[in-house]
């Protein structure tokens, strides 16, 4: 049963990796792993979060060492030092977190470390026309000259990804390259994917989206704590199988699970909690109106730089609306921080986990419970006990891998992260949540289960506003859709209205019909 | 050998242990090889030796770094700390001297005024975003300037029996500012970690917009630790003064910012700001002490003395590198 289908070719693979070890104090992520890149294959590693899906791809590249076994690059056995090293031998890579430098151009970010040279100066030209081709290739027009750290996370993706194609390479490595794009950029990326196969490249691509793996895959090497649990062909591994490998549950547990989903949730209208006329700001969104009841999931819908994040940011106070007003329960508020918010029971779990949620040094137990003690103030301490027992609970509740609640947040897998983050919210019991992109990198199972947290919360009396790339989840998940086309709301859908392709024909209508 | 002591360790101790060896091994070699280092003798009932007087002279330092720590945490720095230090000195012996208040009126005065001085910068920081670097810049040069200013050009001298017990008295048979610290400590441990004060400033200091959303003010987070750092100054401003029965305004606190910066660095809070260690600060205060007395003792050419101290600085430093751990650990293994 185990590895299952390795079909032999005449030439050495492309990339072998044999008996892969990688031990972190108190976690063997990756455990005697064996791994095979064909030329002109995309091959997708599967696993839950934590399985050690970025610790292979880490190893493979040169971001970290391991402890023992082999890899083979063109039939030679290699050992790259570092990014750099494995960018040199032909290996170029995405990481999960993308990590290019936020004050530099986009332009720079692109061509670091390998800019074009002219009379012995960087040619400046060069690399803002280059860069803005690579850009291209993707189909996203953007000024190149601007600090990368003035784009959206999924524009920064973009550039992260623009970047990897540039590079001349013969493997390429995607971890998690599409956790904040929306299926039209996800479209472009894959044609290029495609193309490039073409020409032979080995690519490596991590999703936790099983519609865009199966688009785009010939094999899947799936992986559990650190296990390899086997490698098949795509076109042979149905998904419901896969998913059981990834799980490690037989294939009943998982029929049953799937059929539990998409459950209606209740939907019980209460009475507003939540209303804002004509609130806008220049640059950021056209006055809009929008009411939240209590017990409301209300999903925001709408392409990339649609206004979804600027309707959250003016929601919740980090941006100052310059017109309109907001009223709770009936009363008018001004909101002027969050730490407004949070006092009136709001809650805003931001898209960058990165740069906008995790305090990477934190333990995860004072990640989750930041929230919930900033708005009860510096004095009221949360006993330690209390504080633990809070996150042993979410860490159970969530399913958070990790090896104690003292860990430092930025040691565990970035799905892992995310549910953390998501616990912090969850702690602080708000009686408003914006949630941005909650899903980011979190894998099937999880995604599942929070849905019903979810809709738990809500059938609570929480109002919720959902905000997602992930059409189907809002779909599935929302009372009412909300969707917005250039930093506008064009329209209001409920009830029967929600579905995909009225929402989708929603965002793509051209302003002029 | 220092994973497997770390591992007999709590937790919370283990990030000390570093600077605890460092300390360790100068005192050790100091016991050994330093002619009369670790006599101590009693005399009506107060201790004294090398050892009491390390205590006695790192007090500024260990004072200072515990309202500097607190500002590195967050990601900050103050470099005017040996400028509100001179301050303290000039305001204390004018306000004892010619204002006639009384000292413990005089006191609570100075120290206000610390405080207000480090709320200063702490407003610079915190509200007006100026980097912290350049605001804290104003004062350590415009803060002298005020000392000698109020000092009117002189040294004022202090005749005060009161007084000169805060630098020179005893209590519990050891010098008094080692009281002032211990009490001082404690008051910042308390603050810190009995409230969620200790949780915020960490939250800020390592990701400030994470901080933020999360309802964290980062502003008044600031503007406490930069005016804590005031008050521990003035407090140091006054042993200092007190010590040298007189104000001098050109030279009290004089490279104060330096030395205790480094006791911070050495104590293992880092410079880029998130986790803080209140008692490894104060390890550190203790080695850059050891090593000038060593100095001293052992009859180094001045001229040496800051060359001995950067190179001792730049072991412990690298010894606490986790970077270069690593690489030694992994020669070990592949030799
Ligand atoms: N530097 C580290 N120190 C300690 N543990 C680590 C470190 N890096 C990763 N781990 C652990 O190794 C395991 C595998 O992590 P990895 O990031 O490879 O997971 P993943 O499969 O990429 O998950 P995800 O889908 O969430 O991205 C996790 O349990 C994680 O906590
Ligand atoms: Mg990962």
């Amino acid at each position: 049963m185990n590895s299952a289908s390795v079909i032999s070719t005449d030439e050495a693979p492309l990339l072998a990796v044999r008996g892969v070890t990688k031990i972190f104090p108190g976690v063997r992520a990756l455990d005697g792993v064996d791994f095979t890149l064909r030329r002109g294959e995309i091959h997708a590693l599967m696993g839950e979060n934590g399985a050690g899906k970025s610790t292979l791809i880490k190893v493979l590249t040169g971001a970290d060492r391991r402890d023992g076994g082999e890899i083979l690059f063109d039939g030679c056995s290699i050992d790259p030092r570092s990014p750099a090293e494995a960018q040199r031998l032909g290996i170029s890579t995405v990481y999960q977190e993308v990590n290019l430098i936020p004050f530099l151009s986009v332009a720079e970010n692109i061509y670091l470390g390998r800019q074009p040279m002219k009379f012995g100066r960087i040619d400046w030209k060069q690399i803002n026309l280059r860069a803005a081709a690579a850009l291209k290739r993707l189909d996203v027009e953007m000024e190149v000259t601007q600090p990368l750290n003035s784009y959206s996370p999924a524009v920064q993706q973009m550039v992260a990804i623009a970047r990897a194609l540039d590079i001349r390479a013969k493997v390429l490595v995607l971890d998690e390259p599409t956790s904040s794009l929306d299926a039209n950029e996800v479209g472009h990326l894959f044609a290029v994917l495609r193309r490039l196969k073409a020409e032979g490249l080995g690519i490596i691509f991590v999703s936790h989206f099983l519609d865009q793996v199966y688009a785009v895959s010939d094999r899947f090497t799936v992986l559990r704590n650190g296990k390899l649990i086997g490698e098949h062909e795509a076109a042979k591994l149905p998904r419901l199988e896969l998913v059981a490998k990834m799980i490690g549950k037989d294939l009943k547990a998982v029929e049953e699970m799937s059929a539990r989903r998409g459950a209606e949730p209740v939907r019980t209208a209460h009475h507003p909690f939540l209303r804002v006329i004509g609130l806008g700001r220049r640059g950021s969104m056209t006055p809009f109106d929008l009411t939240i009841r209590a017990g409301e999931v209300v999903g925001l819908a709408g392409l990339l730089g649609s206004g979804r994040t600027e309707t959250a940011r003016l929601l919740f106070g980090i941006d100052r609306a310059e017109a309109g007003r907001m009223e709770i329960d009936g009363k008018l508020v001004t909101l002027t921080s969050p730490r407004g918010a949070i006092g009136r029971r709001f809650g805003f779990c931001p898209e960058d986990r990165k740069t906008q949620a995790v305090i990477p040094d934190l333990s995860v137990r004072e990640n989750i419970v930041l929230a919930l003690q900033a708005s009860k103030g510096w004095l009221r301490k949360i006993s330690t006990q209390q504080q633990q027992e809070l996150a042993e609970n979410y860490i159970k509740a969530l399913g958070i891998a990790t090896s104690d609640a003292e860990q430092p947040i930025k040691l565990l897998s970035g799905g892992n992260q995310q549910k953390a983050i998501l616990a912090r919210w969850l702690a602080s019991h708000p009686r408003f949540l914006i949630l941005d992109e909650p899903t980011r990198g979190i894998d099937i199972g999880a995604k599942a289960e929070i849905e019903k947290l979810i809709a738990r919360l809500c059938s609570e009396g929480m109002a919720i506003l959902f905000i997602s790339s992930e059409l189907e989840e809002v779909v599935r998940d929302s009372h009412r859709v909300v969707v917005l086309r250039d930093r506008k709301k064009v329209c209001e859908l409920t009830g029967d209205q929600i579905d995909l392709p009225s929402i989708m024909q929603a965002i793509a209508a051209r302003a002029d019909e | 050998m220092s994973e497997r002591l770390s591992t007999l360790m709590p937790a919370r101790l283990r990030p000390l242990i570093w600077p605890l060896i460092a300390l360790a091994a100068l005192l050790l070699f100091n016991g050994l090889f330093t002619e009369g280092f670790a006599r101590i003798t009693i005399k009506d009932g107060h201790v004294y030796g090398s050892l009491v007087d390390i205590l006695k002279l790192s007090s500024r330092v260990m004072l200072v770094s515990l309202g500097m720590t607190l500002v590195i945490a967050t990601a900050g720095v103050d470099l005017s700390v040996g400028a509100v230090v001179a301050i303290a000195g000039s305001v204390a012996a004018k306000l004892i001297v010619q204002q006639q208040i009384g000292l413990p009126m005089a006191l609570a005065a100075t120290s206000g005024l610390c405080l207000v001085l480090g709320a200063w910068n702490g407003t610079l920081v915190g509200w007006l975003g100026v980097q912290p670097i350049v605001a804290t810049l104003i004062l350590m040069v415009a803060g002298r300037g005020i000392a000698q200013l109020l000092a009117g050009g002189q040294i004022i001298t202090v005749e005060s029996s009161g007084f000169s017990f805060i630098a020179g008295g005893h209590f519990l048979g050891l010098p008094f500012p080692v009281t002032m610290v211990a009490l001082m400590l404690l008051l910042t441990v308390a603050l810190t970690r009995g409230t969620a004060l200790g949780l915020f400033i960490e939250a800020v200091g390592n990701n400030e917009t994470a901080a933020l959303f999360a309802g964290v003010n980062p502003r008044a987070v600031k503007m406490f630790a930069y005016a804590f750092t005031g008050l521990c100054s003035g407090m140091a401003g006054i042993i200092e003064a007190s010590d040298i029965k007189a104000a001098d305004a050109n030279n009290a606190g004089l490279y104060l910012e330096l030395d205790v910066i480094l006791a911070v660095v050495i104590g293992g809070t880092p410079l880029n700001g998130g986790r803080f260690d209140l008692a490894g600060s104060l390890v550190g205060a203790l080695i850059i002490q050891t090593l000038t007395t060593t100095i001293k003792m052992r009859g180094v050419p001045v001229e040496y003395t800051l060359v001995v101290k950067a190179v001792v600085v730049l072991v412990i430093c690298l010894a606490q590198s986790p970077e270069l751990r690593k690489l030694l650990l992994q020669r070990r293994a592949s030799a």
